[in-house]
């Protein structure tokens, strides 16, 4: 018990965190990708093509957040000071564009609102990846306790981190635009994306390599045998994905373009996984140094074995009843 | 910089949790109330409803955006600002956080999407449902969170080793001694909220001549609703305050300006408390008052801050005046809706313009009673945020007070642009009022062709700006 629940409670908010970064990744890339719209009528459009989802993707967030606190209470308490600045930036970001998808349908200066929209999606997305940087690269603990500094988290790597999720949620976005809109703006996508799968490719790649070279862990853990006979067709099939994607982005296909991004998202996660697994506070605190007590863990875990098959259950009704193309012009309410 | 970091981090959650509040105490109440117009449509197929329904979901779209994303905010700062207290209440209270997550925001927010898109896609049984659904998500979320805030005010059903709290009892912990009480009381007090916001409006539009027929709908569903709901928060305010004075004497002792312990005591109308003299100036009093409502009884011992060293002591200025303010309200409200029933009866409540005024003028009077009564409970808290467990001085993250100060300096300016801009656009809505659908959803959905006379439509109603 004292050894599964906390992998169980991993798993778990792994899958959360996996969600919220392909649920609301897409929300926020449409963000990412709205400076580029021409008119009204197309910000119209790209905005509806989100709006109904944007609430319920960013709740994975908090379950993330609360999960995190719940399960492995000690790493909530060391991961959020260390990542004090890049995660209030953050959450003002996510209140900007938050707040956006209303007061721009019922403000006079759409332009404002607009930009706030934008800017608020591409700088919630930087700093996701800095904390995720932050993360990869270690927190300084001493005592159980965060003790390093307020800037730790800033380094060129950190900083790789952020334009790559900004440039993967874009790619998000633009394959989800291919899927759920018509005319101009899935036109614009469709060449948008191609561009963006190259720039998230040299990220990846940048990654991959820079941090079997920085962290001997991680070296470790990807290179030695028998690890390496298990491991290598992570990136082969990230490979094959990227092609197939290329492909048909080409092609007149609406819906394989998103799919295949996702696909790419959750191998480009996994591998993360694999590099940290088993610590939750890399280099020295694991899932079992951080766990709440068992009695707290099963508590959650039977409320969440319940629920989340009803949560996703209905989650799935609501993309089924927004099912469709969105037109350009079309608004709201 | 010499700034106590201590107090930052106070002043910060304070300022971000302040702000958050004033948002649910709306939308747990609106929620409910569009529910209802829904009911009240699809039961009697009247238009004035439907329409009502909709004009209030625009304003709800709004408010609860603000209510989100200020939300998430505050479940990252337990841990960024307070995470001594995350590490020391995790095991017992995280649990709750994360069963108000499941519950309660899944439910609030995937419903939202069809209460404000779905009207064309779904049959309107469904639309209605929906709206009940982010209601009782609302109310949910009520239940779990305040059930985290009571635990913290009179923690129970967990056992404390080396420092760290540990669940033994999860039903005594869930359902701690002040939990019952605070659910009653905020819940109450969010419909009362509400309640006040559409008099308000309704008021508004009857003093200027339009809406009529839907102002006359909101003001009797409304009146009707605060004359039960306004005398019944001061029995529960009483029996709440009982329940305080039983776990948490000092607060209470700061709320009445007590400060000789033990004694039979008058009930202070105003006051100026004075922690250094530990005595009152300007004391205007009902004798024995205070004995009276705590105790039931014409010399029952009511407590005093003496009888506690100072450093235990809460804050007593905010405490007290934030417990006047409240109540002062309340009494408003009481009279307010009492005699809005008077005036029902007399046939008068339509254009007794005076009346009428005060109310369209008094739409913040359940936010300010809201804000003052949290401003009661958690100031009247400290020293400790886990009362008797934890300190507050003891339950900060390891953060250098420069990040404190840089950060709420931003959440400052963003927060004032943003609630600045969300009443101003509320403000305006509520202007434009409820409005017959000329346009329906059926713009741009992929079966129906678009129709020439939509984008007409459009601008007949002023959509886009």
């Amino acid at each position: 018990m004292e050894w599964y629940l906390p992998v169980i409670w991993a798993a778990l908010i792994g899958t959360a965190v996996a969600l919220y970064v392909i649920l609301d990744g897409f929300d926020l890339g449409v963000g990412v990708l709205f400076p580029f719209a021409r008119n009204e009528a197309q910000r119209d459009q790209m905005m509806r093509s989100v709006a109904p989802f944007w609430d319920g993707n960013e709740t994975w967030l908090v379950l993330g957040g609360g999960g995190l606190w719940v399960a492995f209470p000690a790493a909530y308490a060391i991961i959020m000071p260390a990542m004090y600045l890049p995660v209030i930036v953050m959450l003002l970001s996510l209140v900007f564009r938050g707040v956006a998808f209303e007061f721009r349908l019922v403000s006079d200066n759409k332009p404002w609102w607009n930009f706030a929209f934008c800017f608020g999606s591409v700088l919630a997305a930087f700093s996701q990846g800095i904390i995720l940087g932050g993360l990869i690269q270690g927190i300084t603990v001493a005592d159980r306790q965060f003790a390093g500094g307020a800037f730790d988290w800033a380094t060129p790597f950190a900083l790789l981190c952020g334009v790559s999720l900004v440039a993967g949620y874009a790619l998000l976005g633009s394959t989800w635009l291919i899927m759920k809109t018509e005319g101009e703006v899935a036109v614009r996508a469709r060449r948008q994306a191609k561009m963006l799968l190259l720039i998230v490719l040299a990220c990846m790649a940048a990654v991959s390599l820079y941090t079997p070279f920085a962290f001997e862990r991680i070296a470790q853990r990807w290179f030695s045998l028998p690890n390496f006979y298990f491991l290598w067709p992570v990136p082969v099939i990230t490979a094959l994905l990227a092609f197939g994607l290329w492909r048909w982005l080409g092609q007149e296909r609406d819906i394989a373009p998103f799919a295949t991004t996702v696909g790419l998202f959750i191998l480009g996660y996994l591998g993360l996984v694999i590099s940290s697994y088993p610590y939750l506070v890399p280099p020295s605190l694991t899932i079992w140094d951080t766990a709440a007590v068992p009695a707290s863990q099963i508590f959650m875990l039977v409320g969440t074995l319940v629920l989340l098959p009803i949560i996703l259950a209905y989650i799935v009704f609501v993309y089924w009843l927004f099912r469709g193309k969105v037109r350009e012009g079309e608004a709201y309410h | 910089m010499d700034i106590d970091p201590v107090l930052l981090a106070r002043i910060q959650f304070a300022f971000t949790v302040t702000f958050h509040i004033i948002f649910p105490s709306f939308t747990i109440g609106l929620s409910a109330y569009i529910a209802t117009l829904g009911f009240m449509w699809l039961r009697t197929d009247d238009e004035r409803y439907h329409r009502l329904m909709r004009f209030w979901t625009t304003i709800f779209a709004v408010s609860f955006a603000m209510g989100v994303v200020s939300g998430i905010v505050l479940s990252y700062q337990f841990g960024t600002n307070w995470s001594r207290f995350s590490l020391v209440s995790g095991n017992v209270i995280g649990p709750l956080i994360g069963y108000e997550v499941l519950t309660a925001f899944f439910l609030e927010a995937t419903f939202l999407g069809i209460l404000l898109f779905g009207f064309n896609r779904v049959p309107p049984w469904l639309y209605v449902l929906s709206a009940a659904i982010v209601a009782i998500g609302t109310a949910t979320s009520a239940f779990w969170i305040l059930s985290a805030n009571s635990w913290m005010q009179t923690p129970a059903g967990h056992e404390v080793r080396d420092g760290i709290a540990y669940p033994v009892d999860w039903l005594a912990v869930v359902f701690n001694p002040s939990f019952p009480y605070r659910f009653a009381h905020m819940l109450n007090a969010a419909y009362l909220t509400t309640g006040f916001v559409v008099i308000a409006v309704a008021a508004r539009y009857l003093l200027a001549g339009k809406h009529i027929e839907d102002a006359k709908v909101m003001m009797r569903m409304g009146i009707g609703l605060m004359a039960v709901l306004a005398p019944l928060q001061l029995f529960i305010g009483d029996q709440h305050g009982l329940n305080t004075l039983k776990h948490q004497p000092m607060k209470v002792a700061a709320m009445e300006g007590h400060w000789d312990d033990g004694k039979p005591a008058d009930f202070h109308i105003f006051a100026w408390p004075d922690e250094k003299a530990e005595r009152n100036w300007f004391e205007v009093s009902i004798p024995r008052g205070s004995s009276l409502i705590l105790t039931h009884s014409w010399d029952g011992p009511v407590p005093g801050l003496k009888a506690v060293p100072p450093d235990q002591r809460p804050p007593v200025l905010n405490v007290f005046f934030g417990f006047r303010i409240m109540l002062a309200i309340g009494f408003y409200m009481i009279a307010a809706a009492l005699f809005g029933v008077f005036l029902w009866w007399r046939d008068r409540l339509f254009d007794t313009d005076w009346y009428l005024r005060i109310l369209s003028m008094t739409w913040w009077s359940g936010f300010v009673a809201v804000i003052a009564g949290w401003v009661v409970t958690e100031s009247g808290r400290q020293p400790w945020v886990i009362f008797g467990l934890l300190r507050t001085a003891d339950a900060i993250s390891p953060v250098p007070a420069a990040s404190l100060l840089g950060t709420l300096a931003l959440f400052v300016v963003c927060y004032g642009i943003v609630f600045s801009m969300g009443i101003y656009y509320i403000n305006r809505l509520i202007n434009k009022g409820p409005q017959d659908r000329v346009l329906d959803d059926s713009v741009g959905l992929p079966n129906r062709p678009l129709s020439a006379a939509e984008p007409a439509a459009r601008d007949a109603i002023g959509r886009g700006g």
